[in-house]
Formats: structure tokens, sequence, C-alpha cells
């Protein structure tokens, strides 16, 4: 995902830097603004129907998958009950198998925190906020075994860095 | 029939030595809060120790000073402009001025003497459990804030009152009448448009925000009086990206007054033009819970909304603006100089720093993207690359190069290349380091993540560097714009 995001952002942008490039290169070739107005309220027309089809393509694929786990979803073997406090993760069992999906129930125990799942090699798989009043339910399959890391991901503090806990993952 | 943007800019003695005085602090603030920031990405770096206290104690002071900045300097450009077409009061301008400067003398205090670290973001209860600073520490720096919040509110009031002097009410000075048929008039100018969208805008994000820094400052006093951790973020995100996002509804302005001086061209207003800012004035407002994403607890729909509404407020910004302004400039022999270029890049840094913000307000990206380091990505793009620049342009414009005839130096040229090839690497790098899922707001970073922070902190140094020439520039130049000329 990270990839994907980073390649679209990074060519979306040049696209933007290339029209203004030239622009700013071809801003001597003097033409009548008529002739602008026109050629832009048509152009103006096309894009904004490309940006709402482009719109309504991506809502429709990314709004169905939703990381929110309903009430009604199929229960789960593996819960993890994970609290955070200032500066440290309480979590009430630390390991899972992977192939089988793991509920994290999430909370703050004094203020809010972010509960990231990181693998070894730094890449972030999953987060959601702990805070406290409430429990959020994280559910996330680990598709292979090996240690990963619990990061802090909301700032709760002058020891925010330090709040990184290990979760082992065995093969089924 | 459209209004076009007047040839000549006129204002008062009082009026100069406002806005003087308003751009010279806001130049001042924006340089010690550069730096600040430069400080931190060499802390980050492992070049500069930082111990984590003062290493959060500084990104809480330049989180929000740069909204406070981006804030008073963006609400300057506005009442200049503004003021061509209605009355404004210069005595509420100082007013601002003044709490501004107490605002930040208290926040100041309560961050660097009494400790306070909470981030601008104050995420209850964080304030008042911070652990190691005291309860009046965060009382004191909200009511920092909510003096910085009341001079906004003052000027915002006034626009409205005058606005409204003018016009008759908000909805004909946006040019709803001519926008649904119900007038034949002229359309306000745009700069009368945009002015409805901040008043409104910026009036009720103020007083939000109070209505929840208030209870925050009675928690602070009273334990035992507490506040839902999740009203009170919502509150606060209500506040601070309404605020945050309408600084460059503010600073815009400078483009559509400006760039047809430059371009030989008008900048007019269309009934496209009022749909746009009209979404963007509905839009601005309701689009906050996309930083919520992350708590499951919200409502989906709110969620839901929150991301296709991200993705539509960008097209006001693409389409009516960027379209606008590019067309004016395309073929137009505008004359280039520090100041057109400073307008040209702010529209790039505006319109691209739009995308890596849409991207991570999908929220299958947010789940792997939110709280890395390409959140300030994002953010400093549209305000390093975009607000700053415009209201730089703006200070520029005032003092040197009042119709873009003055003679262009070399050393101008070059200070624009390296603002925008450093400011381009600089924001690229927090984009590439969110690609590979480093935290944002770390104070101490792994080892394997300090390649991105020394390249951040070169890049940074350039900036502060530009930066400095542009404000030095606008200072040597202050006394031509005092004295009328």
């Amino acid at each position: 995902m990270q990839e994907l995001v980073w390649d679209i952002a990074l060519l979306v942008i040049a696209a933007i830097a290339a029209i203004f490039l030239t622009v700013a290169v071809r801003a001597k070739q003097l033409i009548d603004p008529d002739r602008i107005h026109a050629f832009t309220y048509g152009f103006r027309a096309k894009a904004f129907a490309a940006l709402v089809i482009v719109g309504i393509a991506v809502a429709v694929i990314t709004l169905r998958q939703l990381p929110y786990v309903k009430s009604s979803a199929v229960p789960v073997s593996q819960v993890v009950n994970a609290s955070g406090f200032q500066w440290y993760w309480d979590l009430d069992r630390a390991s899972a198998v992977a192939g089988q999906p793991v509920e994290f129930r999430v909370t703050g125990g004094d203020v809010t925190h972010g509960f990231g799942i990181y693998d070894d090699s730094g890449r972030l798989l999953a987060q959601t906020q702990a805070m406290p009043n409430y429990t959020n339910r994280l559910l996330y399959t680990f598709d292979t075994p090996g240690t990963y890391r619990i990061l802090c991901l909301e700032y709760c503090g002058i020891a925010h860095h330090g709040m990184v806990s290990e979760f082992e993952v065995t093969a089924p | 029939m459209v209004a076009e943007n007047p040839r000549v800019f006129t204002i008062d003695e009082a009026g100069r030595r406002i806005v003087a005085a308003n751009l010279v602090v806001a130049g001042a603030v924006l340089l010690a809060m550069m730096l600040l920031g430069l400080t931190m990405r060499l802390g980050q770096s492992g070049w500069l120790e930082v111990p984590p206290a003062r290493f959060y104690q500084i990104m809480t002071v330049h989180g929000t000073g740069m909204i406070g900045i981006a804030a008073l300097g963006g609400i300057t450009v506005m009442w200049y402009f503004l003021s061509q077409y209605v009355r404004l009061s210069t005595h509420i301008l100082t007013a601002n001025l003044l709490l501004f400067l107490i605002g930040v003398v208290i926040i100041l205090t309560a961050d660097f003497i009494g400790g306070f670290a909470a981030g601008w973001t104050i995420l209850f209860p964080l304030p008042t459990h911070g652990a190691v600073w005291p309860a009046e520490a965060a009382f004191w720096h909200l009511l920092g804030l909510m003096l910085v919040g009341a001079g906004l509110l003052l000027v915002a009031l006034d626009f409205g009152r005058a606005l409204i002097a003018r016009y008759g009410s908000l909805g004909r000075s946006h040019g709803w009448p001519q926008l649904f048929g119900l007038s034949n008039d002229p359309l306000p100018p745009p700069t009368v448009i945009a002015g409805t969208m901040v008043t409104i805008v910026t009036t009720l994000t103020v007083i939000g925000g109070a209505s929840i820094m208030v209870p925050m400052m009675i928690n602070a006093l009273n334990p035992a009086f507490t506040i839902n951790p999740l009203l009170a973020k919502n509150v606060i995100y209500f506040f601070g990206h309404s605020l945050a996002n309408v600084t460059i509804y503010m600073a815009v302005v400078v483009i559509y007054e400006l760039l047809p001086l430059f371009a030989g061209r008008p900048y007019k207003a269309s009934r496209i033009f009022v749909a746009g800012w009209t979404g963007s004035t509905i839009m601005v407002l309701i689009i906050f819970p996309h930083h919520l994403f992350m708590d499951f607890a919200m409502p989906q729909w709110a969620s839901g909304m929150a991301q296709v509404l991200s993705f539509t407020n960008s097209f006001p910004a693409m389409l009516v603006t960027g379209f606008g302004a590019l067309a004016l400039v395309h073929r137009s022999g505008i004359q280039w100089s520090l100041v057109s270029g400073l307008l040209f890049l702010s529209l790039f840094g505006w319109l691209a720093g739009i995308v890596p913000a849409v991207i991570d307000a999908t929220i299958v990206v947010n789940s792997v993207m939110h709280n890395t380091l390409w959140v300030p990505g994002h953010f400093h793009f549209y305000m390093l690359l975009g607000v700053i620049p415009m209201i730089l342009a703006f200070m520029l414009y005032l003092t040197r190069d009042r119709l873009g005839r003055s003679p262009e130096k070399d050393s101008d040229m070059w200070a624009l290349i390296v603002y925008l090839g450093a400011g381009l690497g600089f924001v690229l790098v927090f984009l590439y380091s969110g690609r590979h899922s480093v935290p944002r707001r770390w104070a101490v970073h792994w080892p394997e993540w300090m390649v991105y922070d020394r390249f951040a902190s070169v890049f940074a140094a350039l900036v502060i560097l530009a930066a400095a020439f542009f404000i030095v520039r606008f200072l040597i130049g202050l006394r031509h714009f005092l004295s009328g000329r």
C-alpha cells in the first residue's frame, strides 16, 4: 500500500509540476485572452467530469474496505486486550498464531495513545487510536510468524517515542 | 456582468502602519518558528542533542506558532485587499496584533518555562495529564490560545460588519443571489466573495475552539470537572483543521489581486467561482472527521462523509482558483519578478499539496499513513510552498515591487530557486519517510530513519536562508511602503 501511495502521489505532483512548467515557459508566447477563456471553460468542464468519475470510482472501491469491525462480525478465537499508559503498553497476551485473525481491543488508560502494529522490517501494518473511555476493535491477520512491534502513534507526552512493545507471532 | 480588479490599491497612513507592524511580526515569528523546526529535525538526525522534554516543548511552540503566523499573515493580506472594497477598522486590526503578541508571550512562558508540551493539538486529557508539567501550565497555554483566537474573532466580526454594511448581508457579499438566479446584478469582486467565506469560517471556528478550551481550562483548575475525550477531539479538530485550512483562503486573495497586475489580464468572478467558494465554505467546516478515521468509535457515516468531502473539497481549489490563475498566466506575456514568481510558486504548492492530503484522507490509506511523517509532509507542502509564499509575495509587493517594474537581481532568482528546490526537497523527505512508516512526533529517531532527517535538516537550513533573504528585503523596503509612495 505505502509504495502504491507514494508512486501515485509522486506521479500526480509531477503532472501538476509539468503543467506549471509549461505555462511558465510559454508565458511569453502571447495569445488572445478570449481564446484562452473559451479553451479553459471547455477543458475545465472535462476536468471536472474526470475528477468526479475518478473520485466516485475510488470512493466506491475504498469505502468497501473499511478497517472498522462490526459487532456482527464472525467471532475470532484470538483476542488481545491492549491498554496504553504513559509510557508503556499493557497487553494481556503478547503472542498470537499466524494465519488466523486477531482482535485487538484497544483503549487508553490515562491519555490518548495510538496503537500501531509494525513488522520486523519497520513497516506499519495497521493501527487504531487508544482513547480513554472507548475500546476500539482492530482486526488483523498476521501472514507470517515473527517478532512484531507495537509503537505509540499518538503523541502522549515526553516519553512517547519510548512506548514500544514486542508481539510474537508463531507458526500455526 | 463581472467585477474586475482595481489597478491601484489605496490605504491610509494608519492602515499602512498596522499592516506593516503585522507583517514585521509575522516575518519575525516565521523565521523563529522555522529555526525551531530545524532544531527538531537536527535533533532527530542525531546531529544535535535535543533533550526529549525540550523537543516536545519546541514541537508544541512550532505547531502553535506556525498556525498563528499563517493566521496573522493571512488575515493581514485579506484585510489589506478587502479594505479596497469595504471600510475596515484599523483599531480592530491593531487590537488583533496586541492580543496576538500577549498570547504569544503567555504561550512561550507556559511552554518553555512552565514545561507545557501537549502539542498544538492539545488532545484532552493530555494537557492536564502531562505527568511532568503542572496543570497551571496548561491553563496558561490555553489562555494564550484564547487571546490569539479572540483577536482573530474581532477581525472576522469586523469583516462581517463591513460586508453587511456594504452589501446588505453575507449572502449577498458571497454572491448567492446571482448564483441561484435571483439577481442579475454584477457579482461582488473575488476578494469580497473570499472575504465572506473567511468571515463565516473564522468566526465559527474560533467560537468552536473557545467552546472546548474553556472547559479544558476549567479542568486544569478543577480536575473533578471532566470532558468526553472523543467529543473534545472532534471539537479540537473542528477548530484546528478549519483554522489551519482557512489561512489559505485568507492569503489566496493575493493571487486574485496581484497576479492580474503582472499578467495584464483581469481575474473575474463568475457563477462557477461563487459555486466553488460556496462549496469551500461548507466543506471546510465539516471535513474535520478525516482526522478521526483511526477512532473506530466514530460513527461510520461521519468517516465516510469525511472521506468523500475531502475528495470534493479539492475541486474548488483545483478547478476554480487553479484553473483560473493558470489561464490568467498562460501566454499572457506575464512580467516575471520575485513577486509574480512567488505567486506562481504558491499556486503550485497549494495545488500539489492537496495531492498527498487527499490520498491520506482515504480511510484504507490512513490505516497505514496516519501519524506517520506523511502527514507533516502534506501540510508542510501547502503551508511552506503555498501559504507562506503568498504572504511573502504580499510583503515584497508592498515594499519594492508595486508594479512589477523594479529591476530584478540575480540574487532574487537564486533565492526563489533555493526556496522552491529546498522546500520541495524538505516536504518530499517527509512524504518519503511516511512511505517508510516513520512515526511523527518522535523526539528520538531510530538509526535507520536518521538519513532522512539529515537530508531534511539540510533542506530546512536552505529554506530558512531563502526565507530570511525575502524578509530582509521586506524590512529594507519597509520605509518605502510606510511613506505611502
